[in-house]
Protein backbone atom coordinates (compact mmCIF):
# COMPACT_ATOMS: atom_id res chain seq x y z
CA UNK A 1 0.00 0.00 0.00
CA UNK A 2 1.30 3.52 -0.75
CA UNK A 3 2.89 5.53 2.10
CA UNK A 4 3.46 9.61 2.07
CA UNK A 5 5.65 11.09 4.68
CA UNK A 6 4.14 14.21 5.58
CA UNK A 7 5.27 17.19 7.74
CA UNK A 8 3.14 17.06 11.48
CA UNK A 9 1.34 19.29 10.14
CA UNK A 10 -0.09 18.13 7.15
CA UNK A 11 -0.54 15.20 8.59
CA UNK A 12 -3.64 16.42 10.65
CA UNK A 13 -5.03 18.58 8.25
CA UNK A 14 -6.13 16.13 6.15
CA UNK A 15 -8.25 13.81 9.03
CA UNK A 16 -10.11 17.24 9.60
CA UNK A 17 -10.98 17.47 5.94
CA UNK A 18 -12.01 13.84 5.67
CA UNK A 19 -14.20 14.30 8.98
CA UNK A 20 -15.84 17.72 7.61
CA UNK A 21 -17.09 16.04 4.57
CA UNK A 22 -18.29 12.94 6.53
CA UNK A 23 -20.44 15.30 9.09
CA UNK A 24 -22.03 16.88 5.58
CA UNK A 25 -22.93 13.72 4.30
CA UNK A 26 -24.83 12.25 7.75
CA UNK A 27 -26.51 16.09 7.63
CA UNK A 28 -27.38 15.49 4.39
CA UNK A 29 -28.76 12.08 4.81
CA UNK A 30 -30.49 13.17 7.61
CA UNK A 31 -32.23 15.87 5.66
CA UNK A 32 -33.47 13.27 3.00
CA UNK A 33 -34.81 10.85 5.66
CA UNK A 34 -37.10 13.59 7.26
CA UNK A 35 -37.77 15.37 3.98
CA UNK A 36 -39.18 12.24 3.25
CA UNK A 37 -40.59 11.30 6.79
CA UNK A 38 -42.32 14.88 6.56
CA UNK A 39 -43.15 15.49 3.28
CA UNK A 40 -47.00 15.62 2.15
CA UNK A 41 -48.86 12.00 2.29
CA UNK A 42 -50.43 10.39 -1.32
CA UNK A 43 -53.99 10.24 0.19
CA UNK A 44 -55.65 12.02 2.44
CA UNK A 45 -56.27 8.82 4.52
CA UNK A 46 -53.94 7.42 7.46
CA UNK A 47 -51.74 4.81 5.96
CA UNK A 48 -50.88 7.05 3.21
CA UNK A 49 -47.07 6.98 1.77
CA UNK A 50 -44.85 10.20 1.08
CA UNK A 51 -45.79 11.68 -1.82
CA UNK A 52 -42.31 10.79 -3.34
CA UNK A 53 -42.38 7.22 -2.33
CA UNK A 54 -45.41 7.00 -4.36
CA UNK A 55 -43.53 8.53 -7.45
CA UNK A 56 -41.08 5.80 -6.83
CA UNK A 57 -43.64 3.14 -6.80
CA UNK A 58 -45.23 4.53 -10.14
CA UNK A 59 -41.53 4.05 -11.26
CA UNK A 60 -41.56 0.28 -10.33
CA UNK A 61 -44.84 0.24 -12.51
CA UNK A 62 -43.05 1.48 -15.23
CA UNK A 63 -40.03 -0.94 -15.23
CA UNK A 64 -41.84 -3.45 -14.72
CA UNK A 65 -45.05 -3.43 -17.10
CA UNK A 66 -42.23 -3.65 -19.53
CA UNK A 67 -41.05 -6.99 -18.10
CA UNK A 68 -44.58 -8.08 -18.01
CA UNK A 69 -45.20 -11.29 -20.63
CA UNK A 70 -49.17 -12.64 -20.88
CA UNK A 71 -47.06 -16.15 -21.89
CA UNK A 72 -45.37 -16.32 -18.33
CA UNK A 73 -47.75 -17.96 -16.45
CA UNK A 74 -48.00 -18.51 -12.56
CA UNK A 75 -47.24 -22.03 -11.86
CA UNK A 76 -50.32 -24.33 -11.51
CA UNK A 77 -51.09 -27.29 -9.41
CA UNK A 78 -53.35 -30.67 -9.10
CA UNK A 79 -56.63 -29.93 -8.26
CA UNK A 80 -56.08 -32.45 -5.69
CA UNK A 81 -52.98 -29.83 -4.00
CA UNK A 82 -55.82 -26.98 -3.62
CA UNK A 83 -56.77 -26.65 -0.01
CA UNK A 84 -60.47 -27.34 1.31
CA UNK A 85 -60.25 -24.65 3.76
CA UNK A 86 -60.22 -20.76 1.79
CA UNK A 87 -58.46 -18.46 4.15
CA UNK A 88 -61.41 -15.45 4.09
CA UNK A 89 -58.98 -12.19 4.80
CA UNK A 90 -61.66 -9.30 4.14
CA UNK A 91 -65.18 -8.31 4.19
CA UNK A 92 -65.00 -5.24 2.68
CA UNK A 93 -67.88 -4.43 0.36
CA UNK A 94 -69.93 -7.98 1.19
CA UNK A 95 -72.35 -6.37 3.13
CA UNK A 96 -75.20 -8.42 4.03
CA UNK A 97 -78.08 -6.60 2.55
CA UNK A 98 -77.27 -8.15 -0.86
CA UNK A 99 -80.21 -9.40 -3.08
CA UNK A 100 -78.32 -12.27 -4.78
CA UNK A 101 -81.40 -12.74 -6.54
CA UNK A 102 -81.27 -9.07 -8.05
CA UNK A 103 -77.73 -9.16 -9.03
CA UNK A 104 -76.47 -8.90 -12.54
CA UNK A 105 -73.20 -7.51 -13.84
CA UNK A 106 -73.00 -3.78 -15.50
CA UNK A 107 -70.56 -3.00 -18.06
CA UNK A 108 -70.23 0.09 -19.04
CA UNK A 109 -68.86 0.54 -22.08
CA UNK A 110 -66.92 3.71 -23.55
CA UNK A 111 -69.95 5.16 -25.75
CA UNK A 112 -71.92 5.61 -22.54
CA UNK A 113 -73.88 2.46 -22.55
CA UNK A 114 -74.53 -0.26 -19.89
CA UNK A 115 -74.71 -3.67 -20.59
CA UNK A 116 -76.68 -5.80 -18.04
CA UNK A 117 -75.24 -9.36 -18.14
CA UNK A 118 -76.55 -12.17 -16.02
CA UNK A 119 -75.07 -15.26 -14.47
CA UNK A 120 -76.63 -17.42 -17.46
CA UNK A 121 -74.97 -15.16 -20.09
CA UNK A 122 -71.35 -15.64 -18.67
CA UNK A 123 -71.79 -19.83 -17.92
CA UNK A 124 -72.66 -19.58 -21.52
CA UNK A 125 -68.71 -18.95 -22.36
CA UNK A 126 -66.08 -22.16 -22.06
CA UNK A 127 -65.62 -22.68 -18.36
CA UNK A 128 -61.72 -22.59 -17.63
CA UNK A 129 -60.40 -24.62 -14.19
CA UNK A 130 -57.08 -22.99 -12.55
CA UNK A 131 -55.39 -24.37 -9.23
CA UNK A 132 -52.56 -21.68 -8.32
CA UNK A 133 -50.76 -19.85 -5.46
CA UNK A 134 -52.85 -17.27 -4.37
CA UNK A 135 -50.43 -14.35 -2.72
CA UNK A 136 -51.79 -12.21 -0.39
CA UNK A 137 -49.94 -9.20 0.42
CA UNK A 138 -49.19 -9.98 3.66
CA UNK A 139 -46.78 -12.46 3.24
CA UNK A 140 -49.02 -15.73 2.97
CA UNK A 141 -50.03 -18.11 0.25
CA UNK A 142 -52.45 -20.83 -0.57
CA UNK A 143 -53.09 -22.77 -3.59
CA UNK A 144 -56.71 -22.84 -4.24
CA UNK A 145 -59.03 -23.91 -6.96
CA UNK A 146 -61.30 -21.66 -9.04
CA UNK A 147 -63.21 -22.10 -11.98
CA UNK A 148 -64.85 -19.21 -14.41
CA UNK A 149 -64.66 -17.78 -18.01
CA UNK A 150 -61.50 -16.06 -18.70
CA UNK A 151 -61.50 -11.94 -18.83
CA UNK A 152 -60.37 -12.26 -22.29
CA UNK A 153 -62.88 -14.84 -23.57
CA UNK A 154 -65.97 -12.70 -22.00
CA UNK A 155 -64.09 -9.31 -23.72
CA UNK A 156 -64.19 -10.93 -27.20
CA UNK A 157 -67.81 -12.53 -26.29
CA UNK A 158 -69.09 -9.13 -25.66
CA UNK A 159 -67.19 -7.54 -28.51
CA UNK A 160 -65.17 -5.12 -26.40
CA UNK A 161 -62.17 -4.03 -28.58
CA UNK A 162 -62.76 -0.64 -28.47
CA UNK A 163 -62.79 -0.80 -24.17
CA UNK A 164 -59.77 -3.13 -23.99
CA UNK A 165 -57.94 -0.92 -26.35
CA UNK A 166 -58.37 1.97 -23.07
CA UNK A 167 -55.04 1.01 -20.50
CA UNK A 168 -56.97 0.32 -17.57
CA UNK A 169 -60.04 -1.62 -16.30
CA UNK A 170 -62.22 -0.55 -13.13
CA UNK A 171 -63.98 -3.10 -11.44
CA UNK A 172 -66.67 -1.99 -7.72
CA UNK A 173 -68.56 -4.11 -5.83
CA UNK A 174 -72.02 -3.57 -5.43
CA UNK A 175 -72.43 -1.52 -2.89
CA UNK A 176 -69.37 -0.10 -4.12
CA UNK A 177 -67.09 -0.03 -1.25
CA UNK A 178 -64.59 -1.68 -2.60
CA UNK A 179 -63.12 -1.36 -6.00
CA UNK A 180 -59.79 -2.28 -7.46
CA UNK A 181 -58.42 -0.83 -11.20
CA UNK A 182 -56.30 -2.85 -12.97
CA UNK A 183 -53.97 -2.02 -16.04
CA UNK A 184 -55.00 -3.91 -19.64
CA UNK A 185 -52.73 -6.27 -19.61
CA UNK A 186 -52.82 -7.72 -16.11
CA UNK A 187 -56.55 -8.47 -16.49
CA UNK A 188 -56.06 -9.87 -20.44
CA UNK A 189 -53.64 -11.98 -18.77
CA UNK A 190 -54.88 -16.12 -19.79
CA UNK A 191 -55.06 -16.57 -16.27
CA UNK A 192 -57.20 -13.81 -15.29
CA UNK A 193 -60.96 -15.13 -14.83
CA UNK A 194 -64.56 -13.51 -13.86
CA UNK A 195 -64.59 -16.50 -11.58
CA UNK A 196 -68.03 -18.06 -10.04
CA UNK A 197 -66.38 -21.47 -8.14
CA UNK A 198 -64.38 -22.70 -5.67
CA UNK A 199 -63.25 -26.13 -5.43
CA UNK A 200 -65.68 -27.58 -8.19
CA UNK A 201 -68.72 -26.04 -6.37
CA UNK A 202 -70.43 -22.29 -6.32
CA UNK A 203 -68.72 -19.23 -4.70
CA UNK A 204 -69.41 -19.29 -1.12
CA UNK A 205 -71.35 -15.70 -0.16
CA UNK A 206 -67.70 -14.40 1.60
CA UNK A 207 -65.98 -14.95 -1.55
CA UNK A 208 -67.96 -13.40 -3.18
CA UNK A 209 -71.00 -14.86 -4.72
CA UNK A 210 -72.08 -14.93 -7.32
CA UNK A 211 -68.93 -13.50 -9.24
CA UNK A 212 -65.47 -12.44 -8.28
CA UNK A 213 -62.43 -11.81 -9.82
CA UNK A 214 -59.26 -13.78 -10.12
CA UNK A 215 -56.33 -12.49 -11.52
CA UNK A 216 -52.59 -14.97 -10.68
CA UNK A 217 -50.82 -11.80 -12.01
CA UNK A 218 -52.01 -9.75 -8.86
CA UNK A 219 -52.08 -9.96 -5.32
CA UNK A 220 -54.64 -10.78 -3.43
CA UNK A 221 -55.72 -7.20 -2.79
CA UNK A 222 -56.73 -6.93 -6.73
CA UNK A 223 -58.97 -10.03 -6.54
CA UNK A 224 -62.13 -8.23 -6.03
CA UNK A 225 -65.04 -10.60 -4.76
CA UNK A 226 -69.13 -9.66 -5.72
CA UNK A 227 -68.28 -7.75 -8.72
CA UNK A 228 -70.82 -5.02 -9.51
CA UNK A 229 -69.64 -2.92 -12.15
CA UNK A 230 -67.17 -3.29 -14.73
CA UNK A 231 -65.73 -0.14 -16.50
CA UNK A 232 -62.63 0.88 -18.88
CA UNK A 233 -60.48 4.15 -18.75
CA UNK A 234 -57.48 5.73 -19.89
CA UNK A 235 -56.83 7.11 -16.29
CA UNK A 236 -56.17 4.97 -13.17
CA UNK A 237 -59.47 3.93 -11.60
CA UNK A 238 -59.64 4.04 -7.94
CA UNK A 239 -58.41 1.47 -5.82
CA UNK A 240 -59.14 1.03 -2.42
CA UNK A 241 -56.08 -0.21 -1.34
CA UNK A 242 -54.03 2.51 -3.44
CA UNK A 243 -55.75 4.68 -1.75
CA UNK A 244 -54.51 3.12 2.40
CA UNK A 245 -50.91 4.04 0.74
CA UNK A 246 -50.44 -0.01 -1.14
CA UNK A 247 -48.75 0.12 -4.53
CA UNK A 248 -51.44 0.59 -7.51
CA UNK A 249 -49.96 -1.82 -9.72
CA UNK A 250 -49.12 -4.83 -6.75
CA UNK A 251 -48.47 -7.50 -9.75
CA UNK A 252 -46.25 -10.41 -10.01
CA UNK B 1 7.68 12.93 11.94
CA UNK B 2 5.14 10.63 11.02
CA UNK B 3 4.01 8.92 7.56
CA UNK B 4 0.01 8.27 6.51
CA UNK B 5 -0.48 4.58 4.93
CA UNK B 6 -3.22 5.04 2.09
CA UNK B 7 -5.40 1.71 3.11
CA UNK B 8 -9.16 2.34 2.00
CA UNK B 9 -9.79 4.12 -1.38
CA UNK B 10 -12.39 7.20 -1.87
CA UNK B 11 -14.98 5.19 -4.17
CA UNK B 12 -14.93 2.39 -1.53
CA UNK B 13 -15.11 4.54 1.38
CA UNK B 14 -18.72 6.15 -0.11
CA UNK B 15 -19.88 2.57 -1.22
CA UNK B 16 -19.21 1.62 2.26
CA UNK B 17 -21.22 4.60 4.24
CA UNK B 18 -24.30 4.52 1.43
CA UNK B 19 -24.58 1.55 1.99
CA UNK B 20 -24.85 1.35 6.18
CA UNK B 21 -28.14 3.55 6.10
CA UNK B 22 -29.24 2.17 3.36
CA UNK B 23 -29.24 -1.46 4.49
CA UNK B 24 -30.57 0.26 7.94
CA UNK B 25 -33.66 1.39 5.68
CA UNK B 26 -34.40 -2.14 4.21
CA UNK B 27 -33.59 -4.36 7.44
CA UNK B 28 -36.09 -1.78 9.24
CA UNK B 29 -39.06 -1.68 5.88
CA UNK B 30 -38.45 -5.56 5.43
CA UNK B 31 -39.52 -5.76 9.62
CA UNK B 32 -42.57 -3.61 8.80
CA UNK B 33 -43.34 -6.26 5.86
CA UNK B 34 -42.67 -9.50 7.91
CA UNK B 35 -44.48 -8.49 10.88
CA UNK B 36 -47.44 -8.89 8.70
CA UNK B 37 -47.47 -12.84 8.36
CA UNK B 38 -44.38 -13.69 11.15
CA UNK B 39 -44.35 -17.43 11.20
CA UNK B 40 -40.37 -17.81 11.35
CA UNK B 41 -40.06 -20.13 14.62
CA UNK B 42 -36.92 -22.45 15.98
CA UNK B 43 -38.00 -25.37 17.25
CA UNK B 44 -35.40 -27.85 19.10
CA UNK B 45 -37.44 -31.70 19.57
CA UNK B 46 -40.59 -29.70 19.54
CA UNK B 47 -40.20 -27.21 21.75
CA UNK B 48 -40.09 -23.22 20.56
CA UNK B 49 -36.64 -21.59 21.42
CA UNK B 50 -36.92 -18.55 19.20
CA UNK B 51 -40.12 -16.77 17.82
CA UNK B 52 -39.28 -14.44 15.24
CA UNK B 53 -40.14 -11.36 16.81
CA UNK B 54 -41.80 -11.40 20.13
CA UNK B 55 -44.51 -8.68 20.79
CA UNK B 56 -42.12 -6.49 23.24
CA UNK B 57 -39.70 -6.73 20.34
CA UNK B 58 -41.82 -5.18 17.78
CA UNK B 59 -43.30 -2.88 20.52
CA UNK B 60 -40.00 -1.58 21.52
CA UNK B 61 -39.87 -0.56 17.14
CA UNK B 62 -42.57 0.48 16.53
CA UNK B 63 -43.52 -2.56 13.97
CA UNK B 64 -46.82 -3.16 13.97
CA UNK B 65 -50.08 -2.00 11.29
CA UNK B 66 -47.30 -0.63 9.01
CA UNK B 67 -47.09 -3.09 5.91
CA UNK B 68 -48.30 -0.42 3.05
CA UNK B 69 -45.33 1.90 4.66
CA UNK B 70 -42.88 -0.96 4.80
CA UNK B 71 -43.33 -2.37 1.11
CA UNK B 72 -42.61 1.03 -0.29
CA UNK B 73 -39.90 2.28 1.50
CA UNK B 74 -38.57 -1.41 0.26
CA UNK B 75 -39.34 -1.15 -2.73
CA UNK B 76 -37.60 2.44 -3.37
CA UNK B 77 -34.43 1.99 -1.34
CA UNK B 78 -34.31 -1.45 -3.07
CA UNK B 79 -32.91 0.10 -5.63
CA UNK B 80 -29.73 2.09 -3.75
CA UNK B 81 -28.82 -1.02 -2.00
CA UNK B 82 -28.55 -3.24 -5.69
CA UNK B 83 -27.06 0.22 -7.66
CA UNK B 84 -24.52 0.88 -4.61
CA UNK B 85 -23.47 -2.62 -4.92
CA UNK B 86 -23.63 -3.41 -8.53
CA UNK B 87 -20.62 0.13 -8.45
CA UNK B 88 -18.78 -1.54 -5.50
CA UNK B 89 -18.42 -5.27 -6.91
CA UNK B 90 -17.24 -2.92 -10.60
CA UNK B 91 -15.28 -1.31 -8.88
CA UNK B 92 -13.40 -3.83 -6.83
CA UNK B 93 -12.84 -5.39 -10.34
CA UNK B 94 -11.77 -2.75 -12.32
CA UNK B 95 -9.33 -1.03 -9.29
CA UNK B 96 -8.38 -4.77 -8.75
CA UNK B 97 -9.29 -4.17 -5.21
CA UNK B 98 -10.46 -7.48 -4.96
CA UNK B 99 -7.08 -9.62 -5.00
CA UNK B 100 -7.49 -7.94 -1.52
CA UNK B 101 -10.83 -8.90 -0.64
CA UNK B 102 -11.30 -12.19 -2.32
CA UNK B 103 -10.19 -15.26 -0.36
CA UNK B 104 -7.15 -17.62 -1.29
CA UNK B 105 -5.72 -20.61 -1.53
CA UNK B 106 -4.09 -19.88 2.24
CA UNK B 107 -7.22 -18.13 3.78
CA UNK B 108 -9.42 -21.32 5.04
CA UNK B 109 -6.82 -22.39 7.29
CA UNK B 110 -5.48 -18.77 8.05
CA UNK B 111 -9.10 -17.57 8.87
CA UNK B 112 -8.61 -20.43 11.95
CA UNK B 113 -5.49 -19.33 13.52
CA UNK B 114 -7.07 -15.53 13.28
CA UNK B 115 -9.89 -16.10 14.95
CA UNK B 116 -8.08 -18.32 17.77
CA UNK B 117 -5.57 -15.05 17.60
CA UNK B 118 -8.83 -12.81 18.55
CA UNK B 119 -9.87 -15.10 21.16
CA UNK B 120 -6.25 -15.05 22.56
CA UNK B 121 -5.53 -18.68 22.51
CA UNK B 122 -3.25 -18.10 19.99
CA UNK B 123 -0.57 -15.69 20.78
CA UNK B 124 0.08 -14.80 16.25
CA UNK B 125 -1.66 -13.73 14.08
CA UNK B 126 -0.96 -15.43 10.51
CA UNK B 127 0.80 -12.59 8.00
CA UNK B 128 -1.44 -10.30 5.98
CA UNK B 129 -1.97 -7.49 3.58
CA UNK B 130 -4.60 -5.29 3.70
CA UNK B 131 -7.41 -7.61 5.01
CA UNK B 132 -6.41 -10.94 7.19
CA UNK B 133 -7.69 -14.13 6.06
CA UNK B 134 -11.12 -14.04 8.50
CA UNK B 135 -11.73 -10.40 6.86
CA UNK B 136 -11.67 -11.43 3.43
CA UNK B 137 -13.74 -14.33 3.90
CA UNK B 138 -16.35 -12.18 5.59
CA UNK B 139 -16.13 -9.38 3.36
CA UNK B 140 -16.52 -11.64 0.16
CA UNK B 141 -19.18 -13.52 1.85
CA UNK B 142 -21.36 -10.46 2.30
CA UNK B 143 -21.31 -9.59 -1.06
CA UNK B 144 -22.37 -13.22 -2.59
CA UNK B 145 -25.23 -12.63 0.71
CA UNK B 146 -26.32 -9.23 -1.05
CA UNK B 147 -26.51 -11.04 -4.62
CA UNK B 148 -28.71 -13.79 -2.57
CA UNK B 149 -30.87 -10.87 -1.37
CA UNK B 150 -31.79 -9.52 -4.67
CA UNK B 151 -32.02 -12.82 -6.14
CA UNK B 152 -34.80 -14.01 -3.40
CA UNK B 153 -36.11 -10.68 -3.43
CA UNK B 154 -36.92 -10.73 -6.80
CA UNK B 155 -38.25 -14.03 -6.43
CA UNK B 156 -40.75 -13.04 -3.77
CA UNK B 157 -41.31 -9.53 -5.52
CA UNK B 158 -42.11 -10.78 -9.26
CA UNK B 159 -42.43 -14.64 -8.66
CA UNK B 160 -44.45 -15.17 -12.10
CA UNK B 161 -42.79 -12.95 -14.70
CA UNK B 162 -39.40 -13.67 -12.85
CA UNK B 163 -40.91 -17.21 -12.17
CA UNK B 164 -37.60 -19.33 -13.41
CA UNK B 165 -35.58 -17.43 -10.61
CA UNK B 166 -38.39 -18.28 -8.16
CA UNK B 167 -37.89 -22.17 -8.72
CA UNK B 168 -34.37 -21.67 -8.75
CA UNK B 169 -34.84 -20.22 -4.94
CA UNK B 170 -36.86 -23.42 -4.29
CA UNK B 171 -40.61 -22.02 -4.57
CA UNK B 172 -42.28 -18.75 -2.99
CA UNK B 173 -42.51 -19.52 0.21
CA UNK B 174 -38.93 -21.07 0.33
CA UNK B 175 -37.29 -17.68 -1.10
CA UNK B 176 -39.70 -16.14 1.42
CA UNK B 177 -37.72 -18.30 4.08
CA UNK B 178 -34.12 -17.53 2.50
CA UNK B 179 -34.38 -13.32 1.92
CA UNK B 180 -35.10 -13.72 5.76
CA UNK B 181 -32.46 -15.94 7.01
CA UNK B 182 -30.48 -13.90 4.72
CA UNK B 183 -31.59 -10.54 6.77
CA UNK B 184 -30.61 -12.36 10.26
CA UNK B 185 -27.08 -12.83 8.44
CA UNK B 186 -26.56 -9.42 7.67
CA UNK B 187 -27.83 -8.57 11.45
CA UNK B 188 -25.01 -11.12 12.70
CA UNK B 189 -22.46 -9.92 10.31
CA UNK B 190 -22.66 -5.63 12.16
CA UNK B 191 -22.28 -6.88 15.31
CA UNK B 192 -19.46 -8.74 14.61
CA UNK B 193 -17.91 -5.87 12.20
CA UNK B 194 -18.51 -3.60 14.87
CA UNK B 195 -17.19 -5.47 17.92
CA UNK B 196 -13.98 -6.04 16.05
CA UNK B 197 -13.89 -2.10 14.96
CA UNK B 198 -14.07 -1.25 18.89
CA UNK B 199 -11.19 -3.90 19.61
CA UNK B 200 -9.14 -2.41 16.54
CA UNK B 201 -9.14 1.32 17.57
CA UNK B 202 -9.25 4.84 16.14
CA UNK B 203 -6.51 4.42 13.98
CA UNK B 204 -8.08 1.70 12.15
CA UNK B 205 -11.72 3.12 12.17
CA UNK B 206 -10.79 6.45 11.30
CA UNK B 207 -9.18 5.18 8.03
CA UNK B 208 -12.77 4.35 6.86
CA UNK B 209 -13.39 7.92 6.42
CA UNK B 210 -10.34 9.59 6.24
CA UNK B 211 -8.21 6.98 3.86
CA UNK B 212 -5.36 6.02 5.36
CA UNK B 213 -3.69 5.31 8.70
CA UNK B 214 -1.49 7.47 10.63
CA UNK B 215 1.72 5.50 11.85
CA UNK B 216 4.58 6.77 13.53
CA UNK B 217 8.14 6.76 11.05
CA UNK B 218 11.38 4.40 12.78
CA UNK B 219 14.07 5.39 10.86
CA UNK B 220 15.76 2.60 12.00
CA UNK B 221 13.48 -0.09 10.42
CA UNK B 222 12.77 1.91 7.08
CA UNK B 223 12.49 -1.74 5.58
CA UNK B 224 9.66 -2.62 7.82
CA UNK B 225 7.56 0.27 6.62
CA UNK B 226 5.21 -1.74 4.35
CA UNK B 227 4.20 -3.94 7.11
CA UNK B 228 0.35 -3.00 8.50
CA UNK B 229 -0.99 -3.29 11.87
CA UNK B 230 -3.70 -5.73 11.81
CA UNK B 231 -7.28 -4.01 11.05
CA UNK B 232 -10.71 -4.78 10.58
Amino acid sequence: MKEEFLSHQKIYQRPVLAFSIFMVAITGAMIIWLWIQHQEKDSPMSGGIAKSLRKGLSVNQELFSATFSSSNLAKTYPKSQAVKSVRVNGDVGMGDDFDASKWMLHLVKTNGDTLSITMDDIKKLPKTEEVFDFKCIEGWSQKTWWGGVKFSDFVHYFHLENETALKYVGLETPDEEYYVGIDMPSIMHPQTLLCYEMNGKPLPMNQGYPLRLIIPVKYGIKHLKRIGTIYFSNNQPADYWAERGYDYYAGH
Amino acid sequence: MKKIVHKHPLAIRWFHWINFPVIAVMIWSGLLIYWANDIYKVRIGGKEIIHFFPDSFYKAFHIPYRLAEGMAYHFVFMWLFFINGLLYVLYTILSREWKYLLPNRRSFKEAWFVLLHDLKIRKTAPPQTKYNAAQRIAYSAIIVMGFGSIITGLSIYKPIQFGWLTTICGGYETARVEHFILTIGYCVFFLIHIVQVAIAGWNNFQAMITGFEIHATDTTKQDQATSITPNS
